[in-house]
């Protein structure tokens, strides 16, 4: 692994984390950062569950994209050439994408639910329950397009690396901005809040102010890239 | 039919304003915030997401006898991700440059929280002319809802609507209202405004009734 690597893979994971944050910059994942923002614990076990599906979902979709889906993929192509189609064309399925995403994302949360189930009964209880609400949760479904888009590009091929470093530090992302609600909503509970703010109005001025702070640290993935180059120099 | 639900008029003028999809339920909160800064691109989004309503809602109350309980959910997202995959080809071939501006939000449509509801609230319990104005209904309400935080965010942002200058040159725009952080605030501060609004008339209302 090079060293431009390491920090491409860094870059990624700080400017989906952080500087281009999931729920604060790209808005999505909104509606559980809303909804199941009222206490730290479980807002964390939310974040934890996406995280751990965004990861699975980023791995399968960045599989499905490179062999099948983008274009000039190997699988497809090899079938045309098989089938006796014309060397000179380009097989492109990129148009399935969306079907084909949102079944690995249906299909993982279910299998990751199972498995949860069955075998780790602590951690079912502790996020379990949010498990079939994932499947609806934009975060996931964006960072399969994002992996779609790098891949589509021939001059950014995203390997595996680079696409899982994305759902993780999406993932990441999103438990730090839910987590950092919770602990504020938690707070608001007991001040006392113009009445017609109280719930959602408030929650999303909040918000608003966190985009704010996230807003601050624009830039900062241009110093990491110095920041690497000086420590391995 | 024994169980008597709201009719198919109700269902299209609760989908508008006593339901609305943004302000009352808070549901297909990523475009709303996402697509906003300016009136266009909002526009291009409610088209685009009340044709995959409508068309899903359609197809959900069709096949709604075939539906096995524990596949339904699948088996709507599957067929709405059809519809935005459609929505999101005729974006790119005949509005390229629109299709680019709204980026991923076009295919995010599929996990659009609107849209699912409605095909698991109602149109998979209800006759197709039902559902047809549940969807038109909630879309329309859909588009209201963007269509007024567009309108904020574009006046003040920079000082137009729908691309066209309104406010006066010295207008100094508010360039935060175009950044995330705008769309937030606005959205917090219309929906503050909708629910006192609401408390003063439901307080006028009891103070009327208690004098009568």
């Amino acid at each position: 692994m090079t060293m431009d690597s390491i920090t491409l893979l860094i870059q990624i994971f700080v400017s989906a984390a952080i500087i281009n944050n999931f729920v604060l910059h790209y808005f999505v994942g909104i509606c559980p950062f809303l909804g199941v923002s009222r206490r730290v614990d479980t807002a964390f076990g939310m974040g934890c569950a996406v995280t751990f599906v965004i990861s699975i979902a980023s791995l399968l979709s960045w599989t499905l994209t490179y062999y099948i889906l983008r274009p000039g993929a190997p699988l497809p192509a090899w079938l045309w050439r098989v089938a006796g189609g014309a060397e000179s064309v380009t097989v492109d399925l990129s148009v399935l994408s969306y079907i084909v995403y949102i079944f690995v994302i249906a299909a993982s949360v279910q299998f990751v639910e199972m498995y949860v189930r069955r075998f780790s009964p602590k951690l079912y209880k502790s996020f379990g329950v949010f498990l079939p609400l994932i499947t609806t949760n934009c975060a996931i479904l964006f960072t399969c397009l994002e992996i779609l888009k790098q891949l589509q590009d021939p001059m950014r091929l995203w390997g595996l690396a680079e696409a899982l470093t994305l759902g993780l530090g999406g993932g990441a992302g999103f438990t730090l901005a839910i987590t950092v609600m919770a602990g504020i909503r938690e707070e608001l509970e007991l001040r006392d809040v113009p009445r017609p703010l109280r719930g959602a109005g408030i929650t999303l001025i909040v918000a608003g102010i966190l985009a704010m702070a996230c807003m601050g640290f624009a830039g900062v993935d241009k110093s990491i890239e110095t920041t690497v180059q000086y420590l391995l120099h | 039919m024994t169980l008597t639900g709201p009719t198919a008029g109700e269902r299209f003028i609760n989908g508008i304003l006593p339901e609305n999809p943004v302000y009352r339920q808070l549901l297909g909160m990523c475009p709303t915030l996402a697509v906003t800064g300016a009136m266009k691109p909002a526009l291009t989004m409610v088209a685009a997401t009340a044709f995959a309503l409508v068309s899903a809602n359609l197809i959900t109350s069709l096949i709604r006898h075939l539906l096995k309980p524990h596949l339904r959910i699948l088996v709507f997202t599957l067929t709405i991700a059809t519809f935005v995959t459609i929505a999101d080809r005729f974006l790119a071939a005949y509005l390229y440059s629109m299709s680019k501006v709204l980026g991923p939000y076009v295919p995010l449509i599929i996990v659009n929280c609107l849209i699912i509801s409605r095909c698991e609230v109602c149109s998979s319990k209800q006759s197709l002319g039902i559902a047809l104005a549940d969807g038109v209904g909630m879309s329309l309400g859909f588009g209201l809802g963007l269509a007024s935080i567009a309108t904020v965010r574009e006046l003040l942002g920079s000082g137009s609507w729908f691309g066209i200058p309104v406010l006066p040159a010295a207008w100094p725009d508010w360039g935060i209202m175009l950044l995330p952080p705008g769309a937030f605030l606005v959205l917090g501060l219309l929906l503050a405004t909708i629910e006192w609004v609401g408390r003063v008339r439901g307080a006028k209302k009891r103070a009327r009734e208690t004098s009568a």
